[in-house]
Order: structure tokens, then C-alpha cells, then sequence
């Protein structure tokens, strides 16, 4: 399974982002294999319609789930369409740290 | 002859100077007044009346289920987000599209046509003798205010007085409202704060090689800061509006003061006489 974790860096010990569309990076972690796989994010600039394009990024790279602060309208539609979970990554202050909660269950579904 | 009423910013009196203008023109061989500001147009507060609407219809996609293969093409290509491909079909945001036209280029199975959809109206009402005036009405939530101004602009068509009333600012939909005039009237408050947007509105109307001239609006009798930087980018100062209670009186209760207050039609009548005295100099 590859979960998606929105980060400020690359890689397992980033810090988390609270937002999605413009997350300056998405880190997909595959859950089987144990690799973390970080995408620069190009449209953390872009006018508008970042949302659906992040999302579009998540179905590119096969993501199921997404572990993030706040989605907005566009990009939640886009999501839920695309079949992709959304969780918040609560308390959590890295991406390890975020994907190690969502794999024992520990953080709420918002989507 | 077709003129612009604009300013850098909001609140500055705009929407006073045009309407003012125009109800002085309309007894003085008519005149057809433009509502430009889509996103808010308000002239017709000023001059109610009945009108008749047309719709703007832009093209946006619709995709044939049966000939797309999901491939993703028109999803990367589009810069707006307007379209996300999923696994099992593609998600359109109308109201994200910007109508470029591009992913029924790109997409390689030829799944992609155009349809229409309504971004906003254009009124038309003859509130008074010798006014015809045109709105152009954005709908909510949409994006394409240079497509409702140019649909405005295009019923007022291009013959005789035209007045079009800028919305604020100097975004995209000023500039399409800007485009094709014969001359700007840029709208400014005599502090020195507004003068930052008025540059910018003086630089916008120069790249597109439209003359522009100044009216100063709510004048305290000093205008020093004004006057000095018309003086710098060689504007004329076409009008003063001093701040007094018997204009402001007017205004409050929504009135014009050209029809309100004595020896304003007139005056109102020589702003338009100044507008074109400078459009001939430079013909
Ligand atoms: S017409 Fe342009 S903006 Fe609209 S969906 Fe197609 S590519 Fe995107
Ligand atoms: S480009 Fe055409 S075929 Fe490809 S996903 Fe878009 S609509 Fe379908």
C-alpha cells in the first residue's frame, strides 16, 4: 500500500505539513517494501486548482491513502472520486512518526 | 470615442465619475455607459430600469466515456486543475476551467468537445433618453471576468460616446476593459496614499498605449501630492471634485450630483470636452 504523507522536506524524518495543495513536498511511503519515495511539489506557487493537481499527483504515484492537516473543497471532491482516504496526522511531527500512527491505527479519518 | 473610467483601487469615486458623465452626455447627444466592473456592477443602482438579458457562454470540455482511455494527457496539460483522471474516469471542475481550449488539443483519442457554459449576463436597458446603458454580470463563483467585459463590450458595440466603467484595481479584467479605448480616466482621492495604485493604473494604461488623464475626487483644496505626480508622468488634471457637504450629501443618499446640484451637468459635460480635446491633440 502507498500512503502519502505532506511534508515540509524529503524523506522519513521531514516535518509534516499541515497543508495539502501546497505542500512543499508529498513523501510516499510504501508500507510493503519499507521505502520512502519524495516528490517536490512544483505547484506550491501556482495561482490556482492546486488541489485537484496534488490530487491528480497522488492517483500518478498510486497512493490510497493521504496523511495531511486540512484539505480544501476542489481537492477533497478530487480524493474521495480517486477512492483515497484522508487522515490527519494529529499530533505527529514527522513522517515516520505520522506513518508509524496511521499503521497502528492511531489517527482519525477526514475524509 | 470610446474612454475608460478607472483607478488603482476601490472607493476612490469611479463609479460617481461615470455615472455623472454619462447622465450629462445622455442630454447632450447620447451616450452608451458600459458597467465593466463584472464583478460588482452597481451603475445600475444609479439608473433603474428594464433591461434585457443575454447570457455568456464559454467552451469548456465534455468528455465521451466511451472513446477515453484514461490515458491522463488532458489531466497533466491543464494548469488550472480543472481536470483530475482517475482510474476509472475523469473529473471535471467547471468552475476551475479557464476555457484555454487546450486539453481537446491534446487528448490522443479525440474524446474531448466543447460545450458551452454560462459564466455571466449582459443587461441592456435604456434608463433614459439618450442612455443606453450595458452591464456585464459575472456569475458567482466563476473566474472569467475578462470573458463577461468583453461580452459587455461587445453588445455596447462601437459607435458614437462610450463610457466604460472599470472595475478596481489593475487585474486582468481592467485590462480587457482597457483594451481598444481612446482614452483613460483615471480616478484618484487626493491623498498621497492612493498615488502607489494610481502609478500602477497610469503604467497599465500606457503599455497598452491608451492616453490617460486625471480626476481628482474629494478634494480638500490640497492636492500638492496629486497635482505633482500628474506633473511627473505628464497627465492631464481633467477635473477637481472638492470634498464639500452639499456633494457628499448627494452622494450618501446614492443621487448624481450632475442632476442634483446646480452647474454640475455642465461641468460634468466639459470633463468629456477635455477627454476629447487631449484625444485630438494626439491624433
Ligand atoms: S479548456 Fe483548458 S482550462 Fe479548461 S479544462 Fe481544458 S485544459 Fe483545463
Ligand atoms: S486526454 Fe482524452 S483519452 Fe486521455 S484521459 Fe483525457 S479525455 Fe481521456
Amino acid at each position: 500500500m502507498i500512503v502519502c504523507i505532506t511534508a515540509k522536506g524529503e524523506g522519513a524524518e521531514a516535518a509534516v505539513e499541515p497543508r495539502f495543495g501546497r505542500a512543499p513536498y508529498f513523501v510516499f511511503a510504501d508500507t510493503e517494501a519499507g521505502t520512502f519515495v519524495s516528490v517536490k511539489n512544483e505547484l506550491v506557487d501556482a495561482a490556482g486548482g492546486v488541489g485537484p493537481r496534488s490530487a491528480q499527483l497522488l492517483v500518478d504515484h498510486g497512493a490510497t491513502v493521504l496523511v495531511t492537516g486540512q484539505v480544501g473543497g476542489n481537492a477533497a471532491t478530487a480524493l474521495k472520486a480517486a477512492g483515497i482516504k484522508v487522515y490527519t496526522f494529529g499530533d505527529a511531527a514527522t513522517v515516520a512518526q505520522a506513518l508509524e500512527k496511521y499503521t497502528q491505527g492511531g489517527l482519525s479519518e477526514i475524509l | 470615442m470610446k474612454i475608460v473610467v478607472a483607478s488603482g483601487k476601490g472607493g476612490t469615486g469611479k463609479t460617481t465619475v461615470s455615472a455623472n458623465l454619462a447622465y450629462a452626455l445622455a442630454g447632450r447627444g447620447g451616450v452608451t455607459l458600459v458597467d465593466c466592473d463584472v464583478e460588482e456592477p452597481n451603475l445600475h443602482l444609479f439608473f433603474p430600469g428594464e433591461y434585457e438579458e443575454e447570457g455568456v457562454p464559454v467552451p469548456v470540455p465534455a468528455i465521451d466515456p466511451e472513446r477515453c482511455t484514461l490515458c491522463g494527457e488532458c489531466g497533466h496539460f491543464c494548469r488550472y486543475g480543472a481536470l483530475t483522471v482517475l482510474k476509472d474516469r475523469v473529473l471535471f471542475f467547471a468552475e476551475l476551467c479557464h476555457s484555454c481550449g487546450g486539453c481537446t488539443l491534446v487528448c490522443p483519442a479525440d474524446a474531448i468537445t466543447e460545450v458551452g457554459r454560462e459564466v455571466g449576463v449582459v443587461t441592456t436597458s435604456r434608463p433614459l433618453p439618450g442612455l443606453t446603458l450595458v452591464s456585464g454580470v459575472m456569475h458567482e463563483g466563476e473566474v472569467l471576468a475578462p470573458k463577461v467585459v468583453a461580452a459587455a463590450k461587445e453588445a455596447a458595440g462601437d459607435t458614437g460616446r462610450i463610457v466604460y466603467d472599470a472595475s478596481p484595481g489593475v487585474a486582468c479584467p481592467v485590462i480587457e476593459t482597457l483594451e481598444g479605448a481612446d482614452f483613460c480616466i483615471l480616478v484618484t482621492e487626493s491623498t498621497p496614499f492612493g498615488l502607489h495604485d494610481l502609478d500602477l493604473a497610469v503604467r497599465a494604461a500606457a503599455a497598452l498605449g491608451v492616453q490617460a488623464g486625471v480626476v481628482i475626487n474629494r478634494s480638500d483644496g490640497e492636492d500638492e501630492a496629486a497635482v505633482s505626480f500628474c506633473q511627473e508622468h505628464d497627465l492631464p488634471v481633467l477635473m477637481t471634485i472638492p470634498f464639500d457637504r452639499e456633494v457628499a450629501a448627494v452622494q450618501n443618499r446614492g443621487g448624481l450630483i450632475a442632476r442634483d446640484l446646480q452647474g454640475w451637468e455642465e461641468r460634468f459635460a466639459g470633463l468629456w470636452d477635455e477627454v476629447a480635446r487631449h484625444c485630438e491633440v494626439r491624433a
